[in-house]
């Protein structure tokens, strides 16, 4: 098992003539994941990568019983692109596009509430279920199908809980990026009750950073809703008040949002807390063990 | 995007909203022009124009009596650094003026619009404590905090004006007036794509108008692609010069105080190793995220950018190479250091695709490159290299 994506999953690519679209899905074909098809308006008809182009989503998940998509689309358009596939019936959208205005999420997260559809993302690095499916653009090696379950919102501290933990031969079940945006899709309570949910996986790393309050109300609902072990890093405790880190969900603001905050909740919550990025597998490790 | 509070208020005219009559001057002269030629009284109010609060208690913001205290005020604040709370220890450089009409105020109240993200709506707040900071006023007296969310799909509903409008003790024709002024904001806010818009204090004059006595403006930076109107409104001389140059270069740059120079790829990553310097006795020198293509150009610039820093000592290189394979950022790595000339010690930590060619190029690289063996390893030797140089 595993949450979200695996094997089965058909997966579709807008903006899948482009640049990004052609290289990422040249790379999750070559991991085995089941791409059936792409769309990017106005080249409807063609073939790209020897599978079929369409002009929309919905006549692309009518003709190929896709499931779920990944948007490599401009920013400008990608809010756009995350409401036709939700229309189209898409049951999973992830969207690594980075840039999306605010009050465009703010639209999307409105019309989502009332369709249904999971959205990972934007800003994000994709969700990848190992040996199964790769939806994304991290690196596929690195993984390990295993008993770790992942979720992150930052796409390179990623990889770095990933590679840790397939050094110590724990593996992942799925990882999860869900990105580094303020107003976002999946969240990190929804991928916890997933993954409490998932009898394949034995343990979670969550990976968290400066900004917002989620990782607090993840601590309140791990105290009260899971039962398996749970390891965690925060990223940003240097960072200065007032700036945004890189990702435009990471700052510190009014005082609110800071790693010591975010670390003393989960500590409080019972999760084993890595001091540092080099031990988020010793971590998860040590809360496996207690 | 920071906008500076003359031109904020100039936004809130077009949308009706009344401000204090004002003018904006760049020299002690126009200063005097403004205030006998243009405003009249015989009271002004001085403001400097940075971007950063505090302002007042940092003699920013003076109320002058005479034009000898006028001219005074211009001479002290034009052409200097102001420091508040906010922006210190450096302060930023105080270019333009907003000379002001005093106005007699019966009420202080505050108001303000932002994205609030754990409802993922527009908040609307508003107080009776105005004159105040909010996050003060949070702490301390919860309760005289008003908050009404946003639909994005129906807007600020004449109810929810009318929830704050009572919330806040006003009377009569009060209440149509807020009204009309929080949608013309809820309106301001979405058009322009702002992410913060206070104004505090809002005040009701003697003669009982509604006015925004000050104001503070935010940007979302995602939209200025398609909010033409704020290209000429940003002022580069408020932010880092080395955070300008970063975002010409298409880079993510904060200046910090310590003398570890650090670059690496993605956010996360980049916050984390400015964590673990610190966790192993380091102080790192800023957050520099050169992105999922580090190229040898882009790492040349990030090189160029962390080494203006005089206060840097070693540089800390960490990525982690996915897509992108560590063959070539090693190359990168040589070339920019080659080209570059980089005089402090260089700790080069990579992992992933191709990661033992990589680190065999920057062995063989006959530079004094410093191939760490892990995160550990790399934060460990990073410190080691400045406190043995």
């Amino acid at each position: 098992m595993s949450i979200l994506i695996n094997k089965n999953t058909k997966v579709l690519c807008q903006g899948f003539t482009g640049k990004q679209g052609t290289f990422h899905s040249e790379q999750a074909l070559a991991y085995g994941t089941q791409m059936v098809g792409g769309v990017t308006p106005g080249k409807g008809g063609q073939t790209h990568l020897n599978l079929p182009v369409f002009n929309t989503m919905r006549e692309a998940v009518r003709q190929t019983g896709a499931d779920a998509s990944v948007i490599y689309v401009p920013a400008n358009y990608a809010a756009d692109s995350i409401m036709e596939a939700a229309d189209a019936g898409i049951a999973v959208i992830v969207c690594i596009t980075e840039g999306i205005p605010v009050l465009d999420m703010l639209n999307v997260k409105a019309a989502l509430r009332a369709n249904g559809a999971k959205l990972i993302g934007p800003n994000c690095p994709g969700i990848i279920t190992p040996d199964e499916c790769k939806i994304g653009i991290m690196p596929g090696f690195i993984h390990q199908r295993g008993k770790v379950g992942i979720v992150s919102r930052s796409g390179t501290l990623t990889y770095e809980a990933v590679h840790q933990t397939t050094r110590l031969g724990l593996g992942q079940t799925t990882c999860v990026g869900i990105g580094g945006d303020p107003i976002k899709g999946l969240d990190f309570i929804d991928c916890l009750a997933m993954f409490q949910a998932d009898p394949e996986t034995e343990a979670i790393i969550l990976v968290g950073e400066i900004g917002g309050t989620r990782e607090e109300a993840a601590a309140d609902y791990i105290r009260q809703h899971i039962t398996k072990p749970v390891a965690a890093y925060i990223a940003g405790r240097t960072a200065p008040k007032g700036k945004r880190m890189g990702h435009a969900g990471a700052i510190i603001a009014g005082g609110s949002g800071t790693a010591e905050a975010k670390m003393r909740a989960l500590e409080a919550a019972g999760v084993v807390v890595a001091q540092s990025p080099a031990e988020m597998g010793a971590a998860v490790q040590m809360a496996m063990q207690r | 995007m920071n906008l500076h509070e003359y031109q904020a208020k100039q936004l809130l005219r077009e949308f009706n909203i009344n401000t204090p009559r004002g003018i904006v001057v760049e020299d002690p002269t126009h200063a005097e022009l403004a205030a006998t030629g243009y405003l009249g009284g015989d009271a002004w109010v001085v403001k400097a124009q940075i971007h950063a609060g505090g302002r007042g208690k940092a003699g920013g913001v003076r109320l002058v009596k005479s034009i000898d205290a006028l001219l005074e005020a211009a001479h002290a604040l034009l052409g200097t650094p102001l420091v508040t709370y906010q922006n210190a220890p450096d302060g930023q450089f105080v270019s333009k003026l907003l000379v002001e009409e005093t106005l007699p105020i019966a009420r202080e109240m505050y108001l303000s619009l932002l994205v609030d993200r754990e409802t993922e709506r527009i908040a609307v707040v508003a107080s009776v404590a105005g004159g105040m900071e909010i996050e003060e006023v949070a702490q301390t007296q919860p309760d005289k905090i008003l908050r009404e969310l946003c639909d994005p799909l129906l807007g600020l509903q004449e109810f929810q004006c009318r929830n704050l409008a009572f919330g806040l003790g006003l009377t009569g024709s009060h209440i149509g007036d807020l009204t009309r002024m929080l949608r013309a904001l809820y309106k301001l806010f979405t058009e322009s794509d702002l992410s913060l818009l206070e104004i505090n204090p809002l005040v009701i004059t003697e003669d009982g108008r509604i006015v925004a006595l000050d104001c503070k403006m935010g940007v979302d930076d995602n939209a200025l692609g398609r909010q033409k109107k704020f290209a000429d409104l940003r002022d580069d001389t408020q932010i880092d010069a080395r955070e300008v140059a970063a975002q010409e270069a298409g880079l993510n740059y904060i200046a910090l105080a310590g003398n570890i120079g650090c670059m690496v790829n993605g956010a996360g990553l980049a916050m984390a190793t400015m964590d673990l310097i610190q966790l192993h006795g380091g102080e790192p020198a800023n957050f520099l995220d050169v992105g999922g293509g580090a190229t040898a150009e882009t790492v040349a610039k990030a090189f160029k950018i962390i080494l203006s820093d005089s206060k840097v000592r070693a540089v800390l290189v960490n990525i982690f190479g996915g897509i992108m394979r560590c063959d070539i950022i090693a190359d990168g790595i040589i070339q920019a250091v080659k080209e570059v000339g980089v005089q402090v010690p260089v700790v080069v930590r990579l992992e992933g695709t191709n990661v033992e060619l990589g680190r065999q190029k920057l062995a063989e690289s006959g530079l004094s490159i410093i191939t760490a063996d892990g995160l550990t390893d790399a934060a460990q030797r990073a410190v080691a290299a400045v406190q043995g140089s």
